[in-house]
């Protein structure tokens, strides 16, 4: 056997796994932590994968795609979910045909995400098996094996994993010659199995509940449960990557490490549970675990000692086995306390962001910014109400821009707008929202926004790719995931067709066509798009003519810093531009901007 | 004085988006599996891959568990920003090694006026509560002199190979280097690795 070792992020094993599971089809929305599954597996050019309009597509795409007979793998982040729920459950019904495997990957400790919410529920809800790794080796394995299992009980896979374990590196041994599926695509028309009607539907359920109870009994022998043998006295339930810090806080105590973490090995857990004297289930987020073994009838400790919201980590678990009389050990280092005052370094558009001009412009219409400091964030409302929503351009959040006033989901922008003008408001409402945002559930908003007549404005923001998860093609940038060039969606074309009589476009460099292009928007008195247009700045790498600033001419007006570029730095009171990070003629909004005329173009200057 | 355990090294490289910190631990982390040690690797990027901070840490020995390095207990921190080597005095272990690029990268919030950037002593002083292997180097400009100052994460791992108590062979450090740069600069990064190296020879344990 040819075996090669690596060391393999989580998603990078997934991918390999997965195609060495011989899938012919994947789809996904970019978001993180899943992205890099996507990515990889769009470099095998011999099988197909797409980047998917939402989340909801990819679902139907891969249920389309199993019941065609090939194996197939969908993925998404924890809130990718809840798009995709509908068609989730639907599949979690009909059952499949070819292996169908749902990844979904939680974000703990929110590292990058709108919310935190523990997706293990989705397997109870759809009544599906849920497999959970704790490291890239099981990563590899584990998808490996979810593709028969998915076959076996005729239900799509749950396959759930967190940020620590999708994005930490672990040594992976491959097993390049692993057998691959060679399953020919064929769709039987079957009816009662795909399609739902009541009628339909009512039969299936029966099914869904035997596929349970044949799991559960499938769950007391598989080699995804495994039990670590320890000293008797402690004995602890755990999965994921909560494992791998249960392991190193207890190095003595007798595990049971669950792979398949839905539906629970009874048998297997009630054995376990009489051999030792306490039962501690060790998990993330919400007592799943520890909830579904007392249903059992089970006696188990966990939650009441173990913090049920963030991720964990070996000092936490340490600490709730302390609080718990677990453990007596006793930390004896002192806590070094960090220089007090340490100045925070939040992310930031980035130096010739296309999206920077556009917020100055939002920042400073109305006053805005001016009306914030005076008033204070709680008092009056602002002459410029402006919902947000998801992506880079959600960092205008941040001063000095402070250009946004929502966020709650992907593409709930133009809704929230819809419903804050038809509160009745007098304040003018800006729905801003990014081009991929807008193409995976915008579109649905602004519909209604024509419908229902609101009188409201939409920036759309278009830098032609999906930058914050680190620029995915999408539906509206003439590329396919795997590279070729495709169909290209127009924006402009969806807002014309959808009825807008007011839209304009313009370059996102040219403030002063910014800013007038947004005023008349605001001003027209009815429903308005501006679709503001430029390249992103990390996929740009034209720079020259880098700015500086004229200390003779600037006055340290400081309407230069209100851009919130990077590359604008002042200290000790004076203002500089970092010549290496300057986008120079690419952008050149500060030296729009600048009323004393003190900022100019360095000539020939390249950068670093 | 070298009381470093060899069974593990928990090794916390911090820094600010762009200045090549995950680089420089994907490279460590793909010598130490070479060497044929058991590795674990995670980055914390978040939001912050638009020039906010960035940590990454790196575990290796025998066995690893958690991905995590937990308070306390980093044998290693490298840092390539002061700001950032501030933020993690805790996560050092007693007698742990503390490595700084001498380079101040002020955030915005320096810029509005609304903070201070930290003054060295107060950095310095901060991880005495810790440890007296405190090593401040002029990594930025000596990888500037070198060429190019993007070689500064290969320079602070050169410094770092002579100051690591697990005995790592310097071709498997070169080849590392070679397996994770595009053809074109390895040259200039090896300059920059034995630069480092240079740096951290007159250092005293």
């Amino acid at each position: 056997m040819k075996k090669t070792r690596r060391l393999l992020s989580g998603n990078e094993a997934i991918a390999l796994g997965a195609y060495h599971a011989g899938i012919r089809v994947a789809a996904a929305y970019p978001g993180t932590p899943s992205t890099e599954i996507l990515e990889n597996l769009a470099k095998f050019k011999d099988i197909y994968a797409e980047w998917s309009t939402n989340e909801k597509v990819a679902m139907e795409v891969g249920l389309g795609a199993s019941y065609a007979g090939v194996r197939t793998l969908v993925s998404m982040k924890h809130v990718g979910l809840n798009v995709a729920a509908d068609p989730f459950l639907a599949a979690a019904t009909t059952g499949v045909h070819g292996g169908l495997v749902v990844i979904s990957a939680d974000d703990p400790g929110i590292h990058s995400s709108q919310g935190e919410q523990d997706n293990r529920h989705f397997a109870k809800l759809a009544r599906v098996p849920m497999v959970e790794p704790s490291d890239s080796q099981e990563a590899y394995d584990f998808i490996y094996d979810s593709f028969p299992l998915s076959e076996r009980f005729d239900t799509p896979v749950l396959f759930r994993i967190t940020t620590r374990v999708a994005h930490s590196n672990s040594v992976v041994e491959l097993d390049e010659e692993r057998l691959r599926s060679d399953r020919e695509k064929r769709f039987r028309h079957n009816i009662e199995k795909y399609v739902m009607l009541p009628g339909h539907a009512r039969v299936r359920v029966p099914h869904m509940h035997q596929r349970m109870a044949d799991l559960a009994e499938f769950a007391e022998t598989t080699l995804l449960n495994q039990i670590i043998d320890g000293d008797a006295a402690l004995g602890i339930v755990t999965s994921g990557v909560s494992y791998q810090y249960a392991r190193e806080v207890f190095p003595d105590a007798a595990i049971l490490k669950l792979g398949l973490t839905y539906p629970l090995p009874a048998k297997m857990l009630r054995q376990f549970a009489d051999r030792v004297k306490r039962l501690f289930v060790v998990e993330e987020l919400d007592p799943f675990l520890e909830e579904n073994i007392s249903v059992l009838g089970i006696q188990a400790e966990g939650k009441q000692h173990i913090p049920r919201w963030g991720e964990l980590n070996k000092a936490s678990v340490s600490h709730s086995s302390r609080k718990a009389g677990i453990t007596t050990a006793i930390d004896s280092i002192e806590e070094a306390k960090p220089v007090e005052g340490l100045p925070g370094r939040p992310p930031l558009l980035c130096p010739g962001c296309p999206h920077s001009g556009a917020f100055f412009v939002l920042s400073t219409i109305g006053q805005r910014s001016k009306i914030l400091d005076a008033k204070g964030m709680s008092e009056g409302e602002s002459k410029l109400i402006i919902t947000g929503d998801i992506g880079c351009y959600t960092l205008a959040t941040y001063p000095p821009l402070r250009a946004m006033d929502t966020t709650a989901c992907m593409g709930a922008s133009i809704g929230q707008a819809i419903g804050i003008e038809k509160a009745g408001t007098t304040s003018k409402v800006v729905a801003v929202i990014g081009d991929s945002t807008f193409m995976h559930s915008g579109m649905t908003g602004l519909v209604d926004a024509v419908y229902n007549d609101a009188k409201i404005t939409v920036v759309i923001l278009d830098n032609s790719t999906t930058a914050m998860t680190g620029h995915q093609d999408h539906p509206g940038s003439g590329v396919s995931a795997q590279g070729a060039a495709t169909n290209k969606v127009s924006l402009e074309k969806i807002v014309s067709a959808s009825g807008v009589a007011n839209l304009a476009i313009v370059g996102a460099f040219d403030i002063k066509a910014v800013r007038s292009a947004i005023r008349t928007a605001l001003d027209c008195g009815e429903l308005s798009v501006v679709i503001v247009r430029g390249k992103c700045a990390v996929i740009n790498k034209l720079r020259k003519n880098q700015r500086q600033v004229d200390p003779e001419l600037c006055n340290n007006c400081d309407v230069c810093i209100a851009i919130g570029c990077p590359s604008i730095k002042k200290q000790d009171g004076r203002l500089t531009i970092d010549i290496a990070t300057c986008m120079g003629d690419e952008c050149g909004i500060c030296q729009q901007i600048c009323p004393k005329k003190a900022i100019s173009p360095i000539p020939g200057s390249k950068g670093k | 004085m070298k009381t470093l355990s060899l069974d593990k090294q928990d090794i916390l490289m911090v820094g600010v988006g762009g200045q090549g910190t995950v680089l420089a631990s994907d490279i460590l982390g793909d010598v130490a599996l070479s060497m044929g040690l058991d590795v674990k690797k995670t980055d914390t990027l978040g939001m912050a891959q638009r020039g906010g901070s960035v940590t990454s840490h790196l575990r290796m020995g025998k066995k690893v568990w958690s991905p995590l390095i937990s308070p306390k207990e980093a044998d290693i921190l490298l840092a390539f920003e002061k700001l950032e080597a501030a933020r993690w005095v805790n996560y050092v272990k007693p007698g742990g090694i503390v490595i700084i690029n001498d380079l101040a990268i002020p955030p915005l919030s320096i810029s509005l006026g609304t903070q201070k950037y930290p003054a060295d002593r107060d950095i310095v002083a901060s991880f005495k509560q810790r440890t007296t292997h405190i090593h401040m180097l002029e990594g930025s400009k000596e990888a500037g002199n070198i060429g190019d100052v993007r070689t500064l994460n290969v320079l602070m791992l050169g410094f770092l190979s002579i100051l690591i108590p697990i005995p790592i062979e310097l071709t498997a450090w070169h080849q590392g280097i070679a397996r994770h740069l595009p053809e074109k600069l390895i040259s200039m990064n090896m300059r920059a690795f034995e630069r480092g190296r240079e740096m951290a020879t007159n250092v005293s344990l």
